[in-house]
């Protein structure tokens, strides 16, 4: 590179002063707006008081909810009963009354055997002593009336908790032995009981075995037992998410319906009269700005909870915004098409059907298509405030923390439908108004 | 008009002009159809699954506001800046001054207006940490910048993930863990953001114009300073007011996140209507209105000033 000779630069300096005396704002101001950003960032931290509540936040519990949404838990009370080790099912159980589980293996002389995973890892029980196997190394653990006590030089996976004994086994599970019973957690990978509840008589049938039962003619059996499904409730959940997606056509279907004929009031271009404008514009806005949460508590007061007070909650808010943008959309119209009609002495009816219309109807539809899709997501929250739908249904699911599993079925449900809407809007938007257009 | 003969071209011009005009006429009016049928059975089946019926409740509908009515329109202002009823009987109806937060001594905020505080901090941090994250990400997901078409793909999914996750799964999981507060509110509200930003970034992105990029690639530059000082400057207005466009729409969001356990305006519009407190309510309705207002008019000024009147037409419906 060859340096500049200071003429050269005074030159420069002269012809371009622009480049070269910028202005402070122009220097510094990105700088400026980042570290004003950050400023506001650190003040929000301590305004929300961020530090305080994650530390405060039940950690360790994050990760076992988070397990839920892709695995399960059986969770029996191995009891001690005269003798004899007794297993006690909670209410959620997932096995059928009598049935044969595989990793929990009962003996003649009244112990049990319950493995996790491998035969290394296993708890032989009795109701004086527990055999724990980590890894394949025996650690027998006493059982006294006063407690559990683990034996001397236990490793870290024998944990002893006061009077009882913790036995982890990471992902498989952990057992908790106390004086009277074994409270065994084991964890597998999946969702239990997703096609039949351990009442129906269908129950043990895999997925495979359900193809075999529809194709030898058992559908009808098939389809009822699985809807029927006491544990996970699939009837319910589906219909819920059919009120959520009815809520959010219906909704902008009346929109568009209503909005259409209101914005050709509100176009300055279409309706010369200023007060007319004037008033159905505002109008736009106050529907608009009224929240949509405002609207869907005002009218599941009215109609009570379920999907009509979610349907005119959708109705009022996109009737609003809908017919700003297809008023916005009218304004801009070509005026020619419409010069050209008039000039064949059209009434003006016709002048708007074959002056207009042709001109703003793929907008309008590809902005309606735009809102169905925005409310198909809109609608499961306005249904958790109480108008019902999916929404309210996850929040209850959410509200016992032990449903993750159902949680995340309803999550793919959610996430598939508006996958499919999305491709499925995009396909006709493209036809409408050509592929570069969206 | 008289009828002027046609030549045999013109006859077969004329009869396919027609069959295609029918065949359109008769697909229109088999979707419009279409559409009606899926209407009707839509609303029939809303009905069916409503607790109260459209039609009997219709009547009804505005019983509920005749009992919403406050003792005097000035209860109104009361409640919404904590003074003193004279209606009060120590039920929590008229009880607008024991939830003032005080500054001093005898400087307060009223309860309402932090509220709305909270919830607007709650739709400003979440654009603020959901823009800078989709910014960051745009350029791996813009065709004309990326090669590598896995890093695009993943991505792209990632964004589609974010945008179509329902927000109250987000926001339950984190009040499940970190108990009721704002924190699960900007969580949920800013990976919504991410994703729906992500999308119009990028696509405002690969419709950069490329040839300050090769100008720059021309003299050596990484890919990092490309983007910095080709991209950046010609996609920045846009970004603005895209972002600017989003807080709007997170504001609305944050409230309605704050009535399923997130805090804010909206959990406290939701106890007041559900308990009916007239007031209260109206109050709340009448801030609402008038932040959204203010908002949504200065965040347009502000757009027009940065991009014109072209950003008022661009990416409406990505919500």
């Amino acid at each position: 590179m060859t340096a500049i000779s200071l003429a050269e630069r005074s030159r420069l300096e002269k012809k371009y002063p622009e480049v070269f005396r910028q202005s402070f704002m122009r220097r510094w101001g990105l700088l400026v707006g980042i570290g004003l950003t950050l400023l506001y960032l650190v003040f929000c931290w301590f305004f929300f008081s961020v530090g305080p509540a994650l530390q405060n936040g039940k950690w360790d519990r994050a990760g076992i909810y988070i397990q839920d949404w892709y695995s399960w838990r059986a969770q029996p009370r191995l009891r001690f009963e005269d003798g004899a080790v007794v297993p006690q099912w909670s209410s959620r159980g997932q096995y059928a009354e009598g049935a044969d589980i595989d990793w929990l293996t009962p003996h003649d002389d009244g112990s049990m055997t319950a493995t996790f995973g491998s035969d290394d890892d296993r708890l032989d029980i009795t109701t004086s002593q527990v055999d724990v196997y980590v890894d394949g190394a025996p650690w027998p653990v006493t059982i006294t009336d006063d407690g559990a006590f683990a034996p001397e030089g236990a490793p870290a996976a024998i944990e002893q908790d006061g009077r009882k004994v913790v036995v982890h086994y990471g992902f498989a599970g952990q057992a908790e032995i106390r004086d009277n019973q074994v409270a065994v957690q084991r964890r597998f990978l999946g969702w239990a009981n997703f096609l039949y509840d351990p009442r129906s008589p269908l129950w043990g049938n895999d997925l495979f075995d359900t193809v075999g039962l529809i194709f030898t003619g058992h559908g009808q059996q098939v389809l009822s037992e699985w809807l029927g499904n006491r544990a996970w409730q699939h009837a319910d959940i589906l219909a819920k998410l059919m009120q959520t997606l009815v809520m959010a056509f219906v909704g902008t279907l009346f929109a568009t319906l209503v909005a259409f004929p209101l914005a050709f009031v509100a176009a300055r271009t279409i309706t010369p009269n200023r007060a007319a404008n004037w008033l159905m514009k505002r109008g736009f806005d106050f529907l608009r700005s009224i929240d949509m949460l405002i609207w869907a508590l005002f009218f599941t007061r009215g109609f009570g909870p379920g999907p009509i007070p979610g349907i005119a909650a959708i109705f009022f808010t996109d009737t609003g915004a809908l017919g700003k943008v297809y008023a916005e959309a009218l304004e801009n119209v070509d005026d020619k098409q419409r010069e050209g009609v008039k000039s064949v002495g059209a009434s003006p009816a016709s002048v708007n059907r074959f002056g207009v219309v042709p001109q703003v109807l793929p907008v309008f539809i590809s902005q309606s298509l735009y809102f169905w899709e925005s409310n198909t997501r809109s609608a499961t929250i306005i249904g958790a405030v109480g108008a019902g739908g999916i929404g309210l249904k996850l929040l209850e699911a959410m509200g016992t923390n032990s449903d993750w599993d159902k949680v995340a079925y309803m999550v793919l449900l959610i996430l598939g439908v508006v996958f499919l809407f999305d491709n499925v809007s995009n396909a006709i938007r493209s036809r409408l108004i050509g592929p570069a257009a969206h | 008009m008289t009828d002027v003969p046609l030549s045999p071209a013109s006859e077969t011009l004329l009869r396919h002009y027609r069959s295609q005009v029918l065949t359109r006429r008769v697909y229109s009016v088999i979707g419009v159809l279409l559409v009606l049928v899926a209407l009707f059975a839509a609303m029939n089946y809303a009905n069916a699954a409503n607790s109260g019926k459209f039609f009997d409740r219709i009547p009804y509908l505005f019983d509920f506001l005749k009992n919403f009515v406050p003792n005097d329109p000035l209860e109104i202002f009361r409640a919404m800046f904590d003074i003193e009823s004279p209606y009060y009987d120590g039920s929590l109806k008229y009880d607008y001054t024991s939830d003032r937060h005080y500054l001093t001594e005898s400087l307060y905020i009223p309860n309402f207006v932090y509220q709305l505080i909270i919830t607007v901090n709650i739709a400003v941090v979440s654009t603020i940490i959901g823009g800078s994250i989709a910014f960051c990400l745009c350029f791996f997901a813009a065709t004309n910048l990326v090669g590598a078409g896995a890093v695009r793909w993943i991505v792209r999914r990632i964004m589609e993930v974010l945008r179509a996750f329902p927000e109250i799964v987000i926001a339950g999981l984190l009040t499940a863990v970190l108990s009721i507060g704002p924190i699960a509110a900007i969580a949920a509200v800013s990976l919504h953001t991410i994703g729906a930003l992500g999308k119009l970034f990028f696509e405002v992105v690969e419709n950069a114009d490329m040839k300050p990029e090769e100008g720059l690639r021309s003299v050596g530059a990484t890919w990092l300073e490309r983007v910095r000082f080709a991209i950046v400057p010609q996609v920045l207005p846009n970004f603005v007011s895209y972002t600017l466009l989003r807080a709007e729409i997170n504001v609305r969001a944050s409230t309605i996140i704050g009535a399923v356990g997130g805090g804010g305006i909206g959990e406290v519009f939701r106890l007041s209507i559900g308990r009916d407190h007239a007031a209260k309510t109206y109050a709340i309705v009448i801030l609402l209105l008038v932040t959204i207002v203010c908002i949504d008019q200065f965040s347009g000024w502000l757009r027009r000033r940065l991009v014109g009147n072209q950003s008022f037409e661009l990416g409406r419906g990505a919500a």
